[in-house]
């Protein structure tokens, strides 16, 4: 099996806070990988690192590796703008740009160097419609993205990270500001995502980690108690701390 | 007495103090726009100023004062949201911006009448540039800057750090980012803020007696040539604006009429100066509406 992405001894301090211990695990290719655990526990922080968002933050430093086939994200030299193209990121609360629809997909590929017009309404249908948004945005493309409902606005965001056709889609908790219904929506498109994409994604709720992900890794207090196939992990967890957690114990 | 009738007493304080204040700007704007009112006509507006007969018009002093004013942004918009720009997005938090922001402050809140005589010294006189609008521009340029980095900065720091994210997550450059995510989304604070601060440059008096000069070369309103002494457009000569006219009518003005020019050109101005507060208001809230329209 082909990783796509892999930890080593991922370190993560906020100024003197020790946000995530010495995390190590691989995620796979064309698969779901769900991270789970209570509020604070350090899944965010965890994801973030690995696209280099938390360079945004001046407190924040990185220690320890991460590897994409052959080169170490974590390098000083990584050149952190090609990288994020490669590992794309889908936030909590649905961030479209106030912009319209259209230009919400077609900005980041345009200025990535596709400049033809007839390639970026090609390359925006499809990523509509590989986020299952283009029957009800087709008539509209020109229009505000703001006037499209929290779920419609979500899986915009979700096709603008497709329409640079990254590597890997990274997720903190996609669907945890939406309705039932479309969050039911981003899990099937997640599922169907996962035929390209390696993808990772934050969730607290165990459900939709047991719906949708192949391994989850159950992190508690900034490390990791447990990697493993989804399954196995949530019928027959080999750690107390992990049993605890699913069987709603504490979290 | 308890806590209600306290608090309604205060209120009641705060109230009549407010009030006061609103019918003392009021009373204010309403003297000078009911003793001016009638004495603003085309023919005032557009014509030169007399010296000893009736009849002078404002003319050439309204037209220098919006030029000063299109010459002093000219200057300061570029360089100050530049600055804004790098104060907000790049500038590390450390005591060097906080020193330079320290200077910020008291450069716009200087005495305009010191800058007025600084100018002199080291613009008029020791570079040479005269008396001549781009010496009050300069001079100009010494509070407007100021406020045009502020007024920069706080739009951008007005922009939800979700955008930020966003944009950076599509592997796009800082510099893209702010170009093309940041700037669009600031722009309406940024606009409304500008006219508010043109607003406060178009009265202002006291820096540009010694700057741009208290007297108009007679202009040849046909003649749009900048390189040429009577042009209008030419930066290099001596402009009175409308405020420094005013100023200078009341205190020496020999027109038999003065009084009622001075009168007619506060109104002018006043007018103006609203003008610009209330378009800058206007122009924010109809931009934030189209932004946030389809909500
Ligand atoms: N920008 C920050 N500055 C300082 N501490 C932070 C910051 N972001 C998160 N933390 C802290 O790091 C820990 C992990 O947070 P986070 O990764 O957001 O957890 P999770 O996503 O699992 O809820 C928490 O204790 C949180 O308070
Ligand atoms: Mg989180």
């Amino acid at each position: 099996m082909q990783h796509a992405l892999s930890a080593k001894k991922l370190n993560v301090y906020y100024g003197e806070k020790h946000a995530v211990h010495d995390v190590s695990l691989d995620f796979a290719e064309k698969q779901v990988t769900a991270l789970i655990g209570p509020s604070g526990c350090g899944k965010s922080t965890f994801l973030r690192s690995l696209n280099r968002m938390n360079d945004l933050i001046p407190s924040c430093r990185v220690t320890g590796d991460i590897m994409m086939k052959e080169h170490n994200i974590n390098d000083r030299e990584t050149d952190v703008v090609a990288l994020r193209k490669k590992i794309g990121m889908v936030f909590q609360r649905p961030n479209p740009f106030h912009k319209s629809i259209y230009e919400n997909i077609a900005f980041g590929p345009r200025y990535h160097g596709m400049k033809k017009k007839a390639d970026l309404d090609n390359l925006v249908e499809q990523s509509l419609r590989k986020a299952a948004l283009w029957d009800e945005t087709k008539d509209r493309l020109h229009k505000s993205a703001f006037a499209l409902s929290g779920g419609q606005q979500q899986r915009l965001c979700i096709a603008r990270s497709v329409a640079l056709r990254p590597d890997i889609i990274l997720m903190d908790e996609p669907s945890s500001a939406l309705d039932p219904i479309s969050t039911s929506r981003i899990e099937e498109l997640i599922t169907e995502l996962k035929e390209e994409f390696c993808i990772v994604i934050v969730t607290h709720n165990m459900h939709q980690a047991a719906r949708i992900s192949d391994k989850t890794a159950f992190f508690l207090s900034g490390r990791v108690v447990e990697y493993d196939e989804t399954d196995k992990l949530f019928l027959d967890p080999s750690q107390k701390e992990t049993s605890d957690y699913i069987s709603g114990r504490f979290g | 007495m308890s806590a209600r009738t306290v608090d309604k007493i205060a209120t009641g304080i705060i109230m009549a103090v407010a009030g006061f204040i609103v019918l003392i700007l009021l009373g204010l704007l309403g003297y000078i726009l009911i003793r001016g009112v009638g004495h603003i006509s085309w023919h005032f507006l557009t014509s030169a100023p007399e010296s000893i007969r009736a009849g002078g018009g404002i003319g050439p002093q309204l037209f220098n004062s919006v030029f000063l004013l299109v010459l002093t942004l000219i200057i300061t918009v570029p360089l100050g949201i530049g600055a804004g720009i790098y104060m907000s997005e790049y500038a590390k938090p450390n005591r060097m911006t906080s020193f330079i922001r320290l200077v910020v402050e008291v450069l716009s809140s200087f005495p305009s009448i010191i800058v007025g005589l600084f100018g002199l010294l080291i613009l008029v006189n020791k570079f040479g540039f005269g008396f001549s609008l781009f010496s009050g521009a300069l001079a100009l340029t010494i509070f407007n800057l100021p406020l045009m980095v502020r007024i920069t900065e706080q739009g951008l720091r007005g922009v939800p750090l979700q955008q930020k994210e966003a944009s950076f997550a599509l592997g796009i450059s800082k510099w893209k980012t702010i170009r093309s995510v940041l700037l669009p989304i600031a722009t309406p604070v940024i606009l409304s803020g500008t006219i508010l601060a043109a607003g406060r440059i178009f009265g202002e008096a006291a820096a540009l007696l010694f700057t741009a000069g208290m007297s108009s070369p007679r202009l040849d309103f046909t003649d749009w040539n900048p390189f040429d002494a009577r042009s209008p457009l030419n930066p290099f000569r001596p402009a009175e604006t409308l405020a420094v006219h005013i100023w200078k009518i009341n205190s020496e003005g020999l027109a038999p009429d003065a009084t009622q020019i001075a009168a007619g050109a506060s109104a002018v101005l006043i007018i103006m100066v609203l003008v610009f507060n209330l378009g800058a208001r206007a122009l924010g809230r109809y931009m934030h509406n189209k932004f946030t329209a389809a909500k």
